[in-house]
């Protein structure tokens, strides 16, 4: 065996909390962790929010984010524990030895800097180079990762080139002072499913030829599996399961990792269009004091009780059809039939019948509750809003959807902030089902959840499909989303619907080469599917 | 919510209190009439007159009582005056966007563009200086500083999704400013709040000082600057009794303001 490069045993952290009605306290958010990373090795950390996986990560670093204390243990890189070092040691560590890629290559380049600045910053500040070699090495490392024209792109600023390459060139700069481990936190994350493959690959390559060792924290186990050679599981602080990516894969031994590695198990029988409740005809679309259309020609129907699922990357036009459909955005040219009658474009027009047999659910479900009302308020607006329900009445019928969604007594009282991710979800969906809506509209609604949390909203939504006959327009960048629930599926691409059609005949090939690359480009939980599919491509995805 | 109340506020809380209880009892804890002039010019204090006299013989301590409850009373009503007018209208605004914006924006620049005081100057030499045209004149010169702040924080929060979906169920303005918005919106009004406040007393004190405020014999705590800025030059200290009392009541306000803002921020329960 050789000479652990990074050898953690026993590290404990802590963070200081701020409960409501009590006492700030300190409480411990990583409960004594022990592992190794081997030179030239890539360990995968994998887990839901809040596993402490970046905690962790950071922790290699001897960082501790925002309040929080690295407070036992110890973190021993190249044969020093370097939280025992000084901050000067330290100091000296980062940036050199291990270096860090994080999740929003754009928040973390300076914008008014010119990229090769940034990406040789810590290779000349440390020594390691001069600044034409640490030029030259980056210009290297700018053509091994596949960056278009290596010789002058470091000239760009980082608003000139696609976040793709942009996290490209974040892996760069984390490469460029050879160091000897890079931490790299979700780094295909934030980008479209289509540019996360190159990434994901330009990562790879990039890790074998330079030989460097690496942390790769992700909660896609997916993912995960095309890079690493071993992968530790957590789960709130504490490990779950450690083993070689073929026996997670393949052969998980806990609950916790079966569960995590067959998530997205529903089953939904498609069923058969009937007469739409729902028609969108030529709809074409463009946002005021701009001259171009991003919705051209858009023609789609949905049936009573069942899932439209549209599909795309970002910039493919699905959220801003949403906005038409609500009467957010006017269109330019066609029509919106909805329940038998036609839409007016503008959402102040319409009548309140209308209003309340559409209804919307978002993605983010912090920001679609108002932080300073109760759950009971925001579930019980829509019932004195469209039927005046009041007093015991209302709170009967509060009561029967906080049941439907599964959250049961002592919901009301309490605010968002006292809610965890996916029962926030829940509640936007309470919301939306007091209305008695027709259509819900659901933008990307599972994306900012955890997928055995997304799983349930899933799991819910088609339940109460079932019980409220209520039609959903699914807005979502997640085949695998799609492959569970769509009854009919559009493929949306800058601003055009592709292919659409039952969800059978949309997933049976022939595919045109956009479909195949956006389905193609879903990762698998199968070794060696990364080489497979970017071998067989017919099309190369936007980010390149 | 006054349990583990923070040294600064309770010190805000208690010299803020005394304040306006003596403002609010003045007819009862005043040891002399208003206007009476009970003592010699200037007198310094003694066991009947704790802060000596006035100019005119009348008992200073009485004077400032009666003066701070004009003061008070003024620059209570015009803040509350022009944070009701500033906050609605900003919140209007914001939230309707385009050409209402526009206007409004437009008019309160051209507000803002004249110093506020030249204004009131103007505005008080052609009618008659009383405590409502005063407070009317004050609060709405002021609305338009509460308007661009309430109007920059109403901006920040009806692009929210939680105010696109009380639109989308086809909720009316008025619900959307007082149920949505204002509710997010409190805490930094509520810290403008105390700074206005402050100020207002500050620019009730100057219009009075300038003769042309709280008309005599009114008392209040400008006019008890300028009735007795003569006696400085005799080393009598007659007119910094106002001074103290406006520097310390603008610091206790706002810190009873800080610690509002320290409780109403966090959603999770203040952090002291």
């Amino acid at each position: 065996m050789t000479e652990s490069l990074l050898e953690v045993r026993g590290l404990k952290i802590g963070a200081t909390v701020y409960p409501p009605g009590e006492k700030p306290h300190d409480i411990e958010i990583v409960h004594g962790v022990d592992f190794d990373v081997e030179p030239g090795k890539v360990l995968g950390l994998i887990g839901e929010s809040g596993a402490g996986k970046s905690t962790i990560g950071l922790a290699a670093m001897a960082y501790g984010r925002g309040g929080v204390e690295l407070t036992g243990g110890s973190v021993t890189v190249n044969g020093r524990d370097v939280l025992q070092s000084s901050t000067r040691d330290v100091r000296r560590l980062r940036g050199a030895e291990v270096t860090y890629v994080s999740q929003s290559a754009a928040a973390s380049f300076n914008p008014a800097k010119q990229i090769m600045e940034q990406v040789i910053e810590a290779a000349v500040l440390h020594g390691k180079f001069s600044k034409s070699d640490a030029e030259q090495r980056a210009r290297e490392l700018f053509a091994k990762l596949g960056l278009p024209d290596p010789d002058n792109i470091g000239n760009r600023y980082p608003h000139q080139v696609s976040g793709g390459q942009l996290q490209r060139c974040m892996t760069a700069l984390a490469l460029c002072p050879e160091p000897d481990l890079v931490v790299f936190d979700e780094p295909t994350t934030a980008l479209d499913v289509t540019t996360q493959i190159d990434v994901l690959k330009a990562i790879k390559d990039a890790i074998r030829d330079t030989g460097v060792a690496a942390l790769y924290i992700t909660h896609d186990l997916a993912v995960v599996a095309q890079v690493s050679d071993h992968i530790m599981v957590l789960r709130m602080g504490n490990m779950v399961e450690y083993g070689t990516t073929d026996q997670i894969i393949n052969n998980p031994k806990e609950g916790y990792t079966k569960a995590l590695v067959s998530v997205r198990s529903i089953e939904h029988e498609e069923k058969q269009p009937t007469e739409p409740v729902l028609r969108v005809e030529n709809i074409t679309a463009r946002y005021k004091g701009t001259n171009f259309d991003v919705l051209h020609n858009v023609n789609v129907d949905l049936s009573p009780g069942q899932t439209l699922a549209v599909v795309g990357e970002s910039g493919s036009g699905k959220s801003t059809l949403a906005r038409v459909i609500t009467g957010l955005l006017p269109p330019r040219d066609g029509t919106i039939t909805f329940a038998g009658r036609k839409l007016t474009p503008d959402q102040p027009s319409r009548t309140i019948e209308d209003l309340r047999e559409l209804q919307m659910i978002y993605q983010m479900a912090d920001t679609a509750m108002n932080p300073r009302q109760t759950v009971g308020t925001i579930i019980g607006r829509p019932l004195e809003f469209y039927f005046g329900l009041k007093g015991a009445e209302k709170q009967k019928r509060i009561q029967e959807l906080l049941d439907e969604i599964e959250l049961g007594k002592g919901f009301q009282d309490r605010y968002p902030a006292e809610l965890s991710g996916g029962q926030k979800q829940r509640v936007c969906i309470a919301r939306a089902l007091a209305a008695k809506p027709k259509l819900i509209i659901c933008d990307e609604v599972t994306s900012a959840l955890d997928p055995l949390v997304a799983d349930g909203i899933l799991k819910l939504l088609l339940e109460l499909q079932k019980i409220e006959d209520v039609a959903y327009l699914f807005i979502t960048h997640d085949l695998a989303t799609v492959r569970a629930i769509a009854d009919s599926i559009a493929v949306m691409y800058q601003g055009r619907v592709q292919r659409y059609g039952t969800k059978s005949e949309v997933l049976t090939p022939p595919f045109d080469d956009y479909t195949d690359l956006l389905l193609s480009s879903v990762p698998e939980m199968k070794l060696g599917w990364l080489e497979d599919v970017i071998a067989n491509r017919k099309m190369e995805s936007a980010g390149n | 919510m006054f349990k583990n109340i923070p040294l600064s506020a309770a010190i805000g809380l208690i010299i803020t209190g005394t304040y306006f209880l003596a403002a609010i009892f003045a007819d009862l804890i005043a040891p002399y009439g208003m206007a009476e002039a009970v003592g010699d010019v200037w007198e310094p204090s003694s066991a009947e007159h704790w802060l000596g006299t006035d100019q005119i013989g009348r008992d200073l301590l009485t004077r400032m009582i009666y003066g701070g409850q004009t003061t008070i009373l003024i620059a209570t009503l015009a803040t509350i005056l022009s944070f009701v007018t500033g906050s609605v209208l900003g919140f209007i605004a914001a939230v309707s966007g385009g050409w209402i914006d526009q206007i409004m924006s437009r008019l309160v620049d051209l507000f803002m563009s004249i110093p506020s005081l030249i204004l009131a100057l103007v505005i008080l030499s052609s009618i008659e200086a009383t405590v409502v045209t005063l407070v009317v004149i004050m609060g709405l010169l002021d609305s338009t500083r509460v308007y661009r702040l309430s109007r920059a924080v109403a901006v920040d929060i009806s692009v929210m999704d939680y105010v696109e979906a009380a639109r989308l169920r086809g909720e009316k303005l008025s619900w959307i400013i007082f149920r949505e918005i204002l509710p997010n919106a409190l805490s930094p009004l509520v810290a403008e709040m105390g700074l206005r406040f402050i100020f207002m007393v500050l620019f009730i004190s100057t219009l009075s000082f300038l003769g042309i405020g709280v008309q005599p014999p009114l008392a209040d705590w400008g006019g008890i600057v300028k009735e007795n800025k003569e006696g400085i030059n005799f080393g009598i200290g007659a007119a910094l009794y106002p001074a103290v009392a406006i520097a310390t009541l603008a610091i206790s306000v706002n810190l009873i303001a800080d610690w509002i803002l320290n409780r109403t921020t966090s959603l999770k329960g203040g952090r002291g």
